[in-house]
């Protein structure tokens, strides 16, 4: 019996091993000490960042004849001198354009000032986009700002995106019908959460919050546990999309306290408005606008959530700032700092301070 | 407490561990012994330390007072006292206060002439407690992954390392040992219910026979498993409880740091239908 057993207790031992992570740990205190306020990482799973691609030419001096000037139907940067505009049209093509295509993929090589090709519709739909982000959204994307680079990465559509999904085929019945939950899906974690927080939160403004003000149910506060589910659902989604876990935001003592919080829920917090605002405004109101297969099964153009940019890191590209390659991309709007937002990237320098007891 | 008649021939001096004769008597009922001793003075200790450490704080509300290990940083250097200091002198003490009453019960076990079941149950709840403050914060490089020592803060210690891993409840070893706990609490129900059923009979009837006891059970389930058997069986799991606790709680962190429901995806990337 005996020699059964062992070899088979062994070899069940080695066999759990095989699904666990074996490699040097990396860790970090995010808040203060014994609170199990920490970030532990396997060193092999620290997804790299991406390489920064090297500029087209050097920057040009600005001045000389303006963009407006020098061509046609310019409607968004015609206050650019005509040197950086073409520098930025050099960097949009290589952060943004098939190679084989160029140019023409936005514009008709016959006449660059067509609006001919829906690309070109877009592609100034979203420099106006960007300015906003880096100059409204400077709460969110600090100083380092964002260029095209920053979600296209080289590709003409993002690679990470989503758009309203397709649904079950028989919602009348409940057969088959998982209520878009309890299937496994990478949207959140692979847990059996609603695995669609999307539509609900990035392009609606449903109510994430779910803790109450008070102690005690009462008729103000009427919260579903399936609420609550797709609630977390969306946390899952920030979470694998930054590759951190939820001690990287909150203190569990309270999801909801921001005195308990890190400064980084603080920055959490303006990204969702931020990405809201660019579903909303930037990319829905493009909706006549895209072709067919630029949409998703039910008809709605591709939207941006937090994986669209961070690509499983806390900061994309590694925190690696490209604004200065293109600096009208900061948007002309004044900074607009909402309050509180300036005392968040002095309080990361000092992660136990956030969470200390007072 | 009065001793019992029969008690005075056991009360034999040797079967001591280490100190031969050292400390080798009672104190009224108590066996004293030299882990009597040990026992005594780490938890002195570590009780007067969590005082004067409370005393460093910032309240004596007993639920809120927390002793807390310290930064990461210090990695497993000590910390200076008030830093993390305390925490881990406490901790020796704690550690070695267990450990000399579980040596303790082993010498009372060798008086007695009797099995080492009891120190063995108790050294898995040491175990358990070892995991939670040595052997995972050794694993991970710093003594400050311990628990705090303090009713809340030890709470939102757990509650935090559990939304580390996203979803705790996916961990595979705390499922086992949440279904151990649920087994042994069920167990233990079924048997004192068969026991009081048996014992506790109309006025003028005569206490049943474990005949009867068996005889339920293999009416009910086919099969009953005996007065000695349940006994065995309610170690088993009770052990395998605290044990899987203990190895929930290491491999968490040493062994897989993604949120837990993630794990199962080797289960989805099976070849079989992958």
């Amino acid at each position: 019996m005996t020699r059964i057993i062992t070899p088979l207790a062994a070899g069940a031992a080695l066999l759990l091993l095989g699904g666990c992570e074996l490699g040097a740990k990396q860790s970090t205190q995010t808040g203060f000490r014994g609170a199990g306020l920490e970030q532990i990482v396997d060193v092999s799973e620290i997804k790299e960042a991406a390489e920064i691609p090297a500029a087209p030419y050097p920057l040009p001096p600005d001045g000389g004849p303006t963009a407006g000037q020098s061509y046609q139907n310019i409607k968004v940067l015609s206050g650019l001198s005509k040197e950086r505009f073409d520098h930025l049209m050099a960097e949009m093509n290589q952060w943004v354009a098939p190679p084989a295509q160029g140019c023409s993929y936005c514009h008709n090589p016959e006449n660059m000032a067509s609006d001919e090709k829906y690309t070109k519709i877009v592609a100034r739909r979203m420099l106006q986009m960007t300015q906003t982000v880096n100059s409204r959204w400077a709460s969110h994307v600090k100083q380092t700002g964002v260029t095209c680079y920053t979600c296209h990465r080289g590709n003409p559509v993002p690679e990470y995106k989503w758009a309203i999904a397709e649904g079950t085929p028989t919602p009348g019945t409940i057969l088959r019908n998982k209520h878009g939950q309890n299937t496994p899906n990478q949207n959140v974690g692979y847990a059996s959460l609603p695995y669609d927080p999307f539509a609900t939160y990035l392009a609606g403004r449903s109510q994430i919050r779910v803790a109450s003000s008070s102690a005690f149910p009462s008729s103000k506060h009427i919260v579903s546990i399936k609420d609550a589910e797709k609630s977390y659902g969306l946390m899952m989604h920030v979470s694998g999309a930054l590759g951190v876990n939820c001690t990287y935001c909150h203190n569990s003592q309270s999801f909801r306290a921001w005195n308990l919080s890190s400064a980084q829920r603080g920055t959490a917090y303006y990204g969702i408005r931020m990405v809201r605002n660019i579903n909303e405004d930037y990319i829905t109101s493009l909706q006549s606008v895209f072709p067919a297969y630029r949409k998703g099964p039910r008809g709605d153009p591709y939207k941006v959530n937090c994986t669209t940019c961070h690509q499983g890191v806390s900061k994309p590209l590694g925190g690696v700032s490209m604004i200065a390659e293109a600096p009208v991309l900061r948007g002309v709007a004044p900074a607009e700092t909402p309050a509180g937002a300036a005392a968040v990237p002095a309080a990361f320098a000092k992660p136990a301070a956030m969470t200390g007891r007072k | 407490m009065a001793l019992l008649s029969f008690e005075r021939k056991y009360r034999v001096r040797g079967g001591t561990l280490i100190g031969g004769d050292l400390f080798d008597f009672w104190v009224g009922p108590f066996y004293v012994g030299f882990f009597g001793v040990t026992t005594a003075i780490c938890a002195s200790l570590g009780t007067a330390l969590i005082f004067y450490a409370a005393s460093l704080g910032d309240t004596w509300n007993p639920w809120l007072i927390s002793i807390a290990p310290p930064d990461i940083s210090y990695g497993l250097g000590l910390a200076p006292l008030r830093e993390g200091g305390f925490y881990q002198i406490i901790t020796i003490c704690a550690i070695g206060a267990f450990v000399s009453w579980a040596l303790r019960q082993a010498e009372i076990c060798r008086k007695l002439g009797i099995g080492y079941h009891v120190p063995f149950a108790f050294g898995f709840a040491i175990f358990a407690y070892v995991s939670l403050v040595v052997i995972r914060p050794w694993l991970l490089g710093a003594w400050g992954f311990g628990f705090p020592y303090g009713i809340f803060s030890h709470l939102d210690w757990v509650s935090n390392t559990g939304y580390q891993y996203l979803h705790f409840h996916y961990n595979p070893a705390h499922m086992i040992a949440v279904s151990f706990f649920f087994v042994t609490g069920g167990a233990l129900a079924f048997h004192g219910a068969l026991v009081l059923s048996a014992v506790n009979v109309a006025p003028g009837e005569t206490v049943k026979s474990p005949e009867y006891e068996d005889a339920f059970f293999r009416d009910t389930i086919g099969y009953s498993i005996g007065t000695l058997g349940i006994h065995r069986l309610g170690l088993f799991l009770a052990l395998s409880a605290g044990f899987w606790s203990a190895v929930c709680i290491i491999i968490s962190g040493p062994l897989w740091t993604r949120g837990w429901p993630e794990w199962w995806t080797w289960w989805l990337n099976l070849p079989i239908w992958s």
